[in-house]
């Protein structure tokens, strides 16, 4: 991690954007995707190489590539040939990108990102920009231009932040996805998405974990949710005929602080008595083919709908995670569905019909959760969360590509006394991204997620320093594993954690013994008690008087 | 300096009109052709854009949403800024159109030591409404002179947009606020840093089109007080497709033809067929119903996947080693081994 904070200072844009010149600089950037795992997904040209090398060995005939891919893709999405051809570049967008307020790179402004595109589009496929050329901003497709393509478009997490201020609707993530599906034309794409591709295509999860290795890893959790509680939890896994398939992110189980959402859900699940299973072939909701190309992101998702039909399911059910929730919504159907041999969901436990999932089937933790407590069916005892002034963070694709924004702040407000809001301009669907979706999050491009996550940060810092928040909430695995950093960086003394591990916390099992540390494992009556009957009430999750709140 | 290119171009259509006006050949040329050339292109380029948009399918449905969805019956979802049905997704595309939703959101990033601030900035919403809003008031104003007799709606109108009644003849609302708009969104393409940046020449070749067609229009109406009867002779002739030009047309008056003509005849190659494709975005226009209602790709094509017989295939023995169920026959024979 950078040892100075990062100068985030405004500066003016100097030049002219059509230089195409890019300096590949470590921090700034991901590393090139090894050979292996594009021969595994059988993607073009398999090769060792960096983006900072000179030569990046693309097939002799790229360029024809790239035009026909563009060609084809223009005749296929509307999305794409209209977002080439209506922005009037009035600039609305420009200081809407974390990216561009954290980096200051002027073609980080999502208007730029897409000219990047915009003027190979004009050079080739349009009258003017044949005929006027550099004056209606029309370019040659070079080799500085893949690059430059390459290093743009995978500083971009698709978060549609621009799309929500444009007004013509333009999404840059439209056409980041296009970009990257043009670059995997001629093999330059990053392996911090194509490794988690491969290995979920192979394992069914992005980690790689392997089905007895799976099963491990959650008999674990179950076992340290039953010495949490005093309660048996069982994990059921590829059992036919159960009621709901239930599909996690695969860091739910192999990351932190994921694994205590991961606990919550078991909990959760055991407490009302749902009929579920988790499946190994399906141990994967996220899916990393999002960020390479439409394609891919239908050959990695097949297996829900798959797994959820040879296990007989009624209907599913789907974990915290962001961009696993805009495959789910925006995708899933379309590319395999019809779900037809699964049943519209309705809840067991409450006799909800979920209609707004009535075809595709699938609905979210953050839905059936709220619904439950709507219901009044959890018995919850929110001071168990007291230790934590809690914020929300929105992610990028629950809030921007679906409008799940009122669900996850049910839960929040019924299973902790203190949560207090950021800004309004950060929230919500003009949510702040947390600088590493869309396969950035890795290590090497640190800096630049660093610099992406920062306006998330400060409107963190504003609720830090206003409220004492010391902890951010979210419902994306992304979210999980890589604001922590970000916090570290920016605001210390804030933590990250799910929406279902505060469930887990507040949440008063039938049976259960009396509760001494939290999720985390951290001793839950602390040092500065108010006296053994408030702590009682507290531990056998005792709904606490006015008084007894008062006293704190 | 982008804006000189578009600015010497437009200067120099405005010279030649001028000089050109005064042959007869060339007041044919000017008055008769170009209007006609330029409405043509503009109808045919304008249909056929569109319908190249129109002919692309929407593989999938991908709304932003800008709002609580429709989920629970008892969480109140954003009908306008994240719609669940066609109407709904009909009366946010109005909002979009009629008042521009989207760029009222706008706000400006500033950093102030560190800190990001977020303030609120309404101008460029307010200077493209009243550009796009007085820009309709005059186009529907000029029917005037295609109509006789002049419909009562548009006296009505033009009476409203007169209110003012400060000169004579009357100085008309929609005409300040036009060039005020267009002033200031070509202040604002030079002078802030950031859309300086992304300004494309081509980008001032409208505005300078647009300020020129307005201005040329005002100094036809104040300056030179051109003959308003034998312009509208000559425009009833040209909308009956029956022209005649009159002997002498005001060079001010070929001018302003001209400058609407080029844009006209522009329109269809340019960046302003944002008025056509706002109407198409399939982020704003499509409901936002993905799981309610399935929606169809009409290319939707089998792809290659990991099957889960493959998987059992290949994970098999480390199944059977975790006792997990699995489905292949000769799976079970090992198991019983």
């Amino acid at each position: 991690m950078p040892q100075q904070l990062l100068s985030i200072e405004p500066h003016n844009p100097e030049g002219d954007w059509r230089d195409a010149k890019v300096e590949f600089r470590k921090g700034t950037m991901c590393y090139a995707a090894a050979p292996k795992n594009l021969t595994y997904l059988g993607l073009p040209n398999p090769r060792p190489w960096q983006p900072f090398d000179a030569d990046w060995k693309l097939p002799p005939n790229w360029k024809q590539t790239i035009l026909d891919g563009m060609k084809e893709r223009l005749q296929k999405y509307r999305s794409f040939r209209l977002f080439m051809e209506i922005c009037v570049r009035c600039g609305a967008c420009a200081d809407k990108c974390h990216f561009y307020i954290g980096s200051g790179d002027p073609k980080n402004m999502p208007v730029l990102r897409a000219e990047l595109m915009r003027s190979v589009y004009r050079r080739y496929f349009t009258l003017t920009g044949r005929v006027l050329g550099s004056l209606a901003g029309a370019r040659e497709l070079t080799e500085d231009v893949i690059k430059e393509w390459f290093y743009y478009f995978y500083q971009c997490t698709e978060c549609r932040r621009c799309s929500v201020f444009c007004p013509y609707g333009i999404d840059t993530a439209e056409i980041t996805m296009m970009g990257r599906e043009l670059l995997d034309l001629i093999g330059c794409n990053i392996n911090w998405v194509m490794e988690p591709a491969a290995n979920c295509f192979r394992t069914g999860n992005h980690l790689g974990v392997q089905p007895h290795a799976f099963q491990d890893s959650l008999q674990f959790a179950g076992d340290e949710a039953s010495e949490i509680t005093g309660l048996p939890i069982d994990v059921p896994i590829n059992r036919k005929g159960a009621e709901v398939l239930f599909v996690m992110p695969s860091a739910d189980y192999f990351g932190t602080p994921h694994y205590y959402t991961l606990l919550g859900y078991l909990m959760l699940f055991h407490e009302i008595g749902l009929d579920y299973t988790l499946s190994t072939f399906a141990s994967e909701g996220g899916n990393f083919g999002l960020f390479s190309s439409h394609e891919l992101t239908k050959r990695l998702n097949a297996k829900i709908y798959e797994e959820a039909k040879r296990l007989r399911v009624k209907w599913i059910l789907g974990g915290e995670c962001g961009h696993m929730w805009r495959v789910f919504h925006q995708y899933m159907g379309t590319m395999n569905g019809p779900a037809d041999f699964l049943e519209p969901p309705v809840s067991p436990i409450t006799g909800t019909r979920f209609e707004n999932a009535r075809s595709t089937r699938a609905v979210h933790i953050c839905e059936f959760t709220a619904d439950l407590i709507y219901h009044g069916k959890l018995r919850l005892n929110p001071s168990r969360n007291d230790h934590w002034n809690v914020t929300y963070h929105d992610s990028c694709n629950p809030s921007r590509a679906m409008g799940l924004l009122e669900e996850p702040r049910h839960i929040l407000k019924s299973v902790c006394r203190k949560f207090y809001e950021m800004p309004e301009n950060t929230i919500r669907e003009q949510t702040f991204c947390c600088g590493s979706g869309a396969g950035l999050g890795t290590d090497e491009n640190l800096e630049m997620r660093l610099r992406g996550g920062f306006p998330r940060a400060n409107a963190v810092k504003y609720v830090r320093e206003k409220h004492g928040v010391n902890l951010l909430a979210c419902i994306c695995a992304i979210d999980k594993a890589t604001l922590p950093t970000l916090m570290e960086y920016w605001v210390p003394g804030v933590e990250v954690a799910g929406v279902h591990e505060l469930l887990g916390n507040a949440l008063v099992m039938t049976g259960e013994k009396e509760r001494i540390t939290d999720l985390r494992g951290e001793d839950l009556r602390g040092d500065d008690l108010r006296g053994e009957d408030l702590r009682d009430k507290n531990l056998r999750g005792e709904p606490l008087t006015n008084e007894d709140a008062a006293h704190e | 300096m982008k804006a000189l290119t578009p600015l010497l171009a437009v200067l120099a259509i405005i010279a030649f009109v001028a000089m050109a006006g005064h042959a007869h050949a060339g007041l044919i040329l000017l008055a008769v052709f170009v209007p006609y050339a330029a409405f043509a292109v503009f109808l045919v380029g304008f249909c056929y854009r569109v319908a190249r948009w129109a002919c692309v399918p929407v593989p999938f449905r991908i709304p932003t949403t800008c709002g609580q969805q429709r989920s629970l019956p008892w969480i109140k979802p954003a009908s306008l800024d994240n719609p669940s049905t066609g109407w709904g997704a009909f009366r946010r595309m109005a909002l979009e159109v009629l008042l521009f939703r989207s760029l009222f959101r706008n706000n400006r990033a500033r950093l102030d030591d560190r800190r990001l601030v977020l303030g609120e900035d309404r101008y460029l919403w307010l200077g493209a409404l009243a550009f796009h809003w007085s820009l309709l008031v005059i186009l529907l104003r000029h029917l005037r002179l295609f109509l006789q007799p002049v419909p009562n709606w548009l006296s009505g109108m033009e009476r409203v947009d007169g209110f003012f009644d400060v000169a004579t003849p009357a100085l008309y609302l929609s005409d300040v606020v036009i060039l005020s708009a267009l002033v200031y969104l070509t202040a604002r393409r030079v002078r802030n840093p950031q859309v300086r940046y992304i300004s494309l020449p081509i980008d001032y070749l409208g505005l300078f089109l647009l300020l020129g067609s307005a201005a040329s229009g005002l100094l036809m109406r104040f300056t030179f007080r051109v003959d308003v009867v034998a312009i509208k002779q000559f425009a009833l002739g040209l909308a009956v497709f029956h022209p005649i030009a009159p002997r002498a047309l005001a060079p001010i008056f070929l001018v302003h033809l001209f400058l609407v003509s080029a844009l006209a005849a522009y329109f269809p190659f340019s960046k302003l067929m944002h008025m056509g494709g706002v109407f198409l975005s399939p982020t704003r226009n499509l409901a936002n119903n993905n799981r309610r209602q399935r929606h169809i790709n009409p290319w939707n094509y089998p792809v290659k996947t990991h099957s889960y017989a493959e998987w059992e295939h290949e994970f098999r023995d480390k199944l059977i080693a975790a006792k997990l169920p699995i489905e292949s026959q000769d799976a079970a024979t090992i198991t019983v081994d």
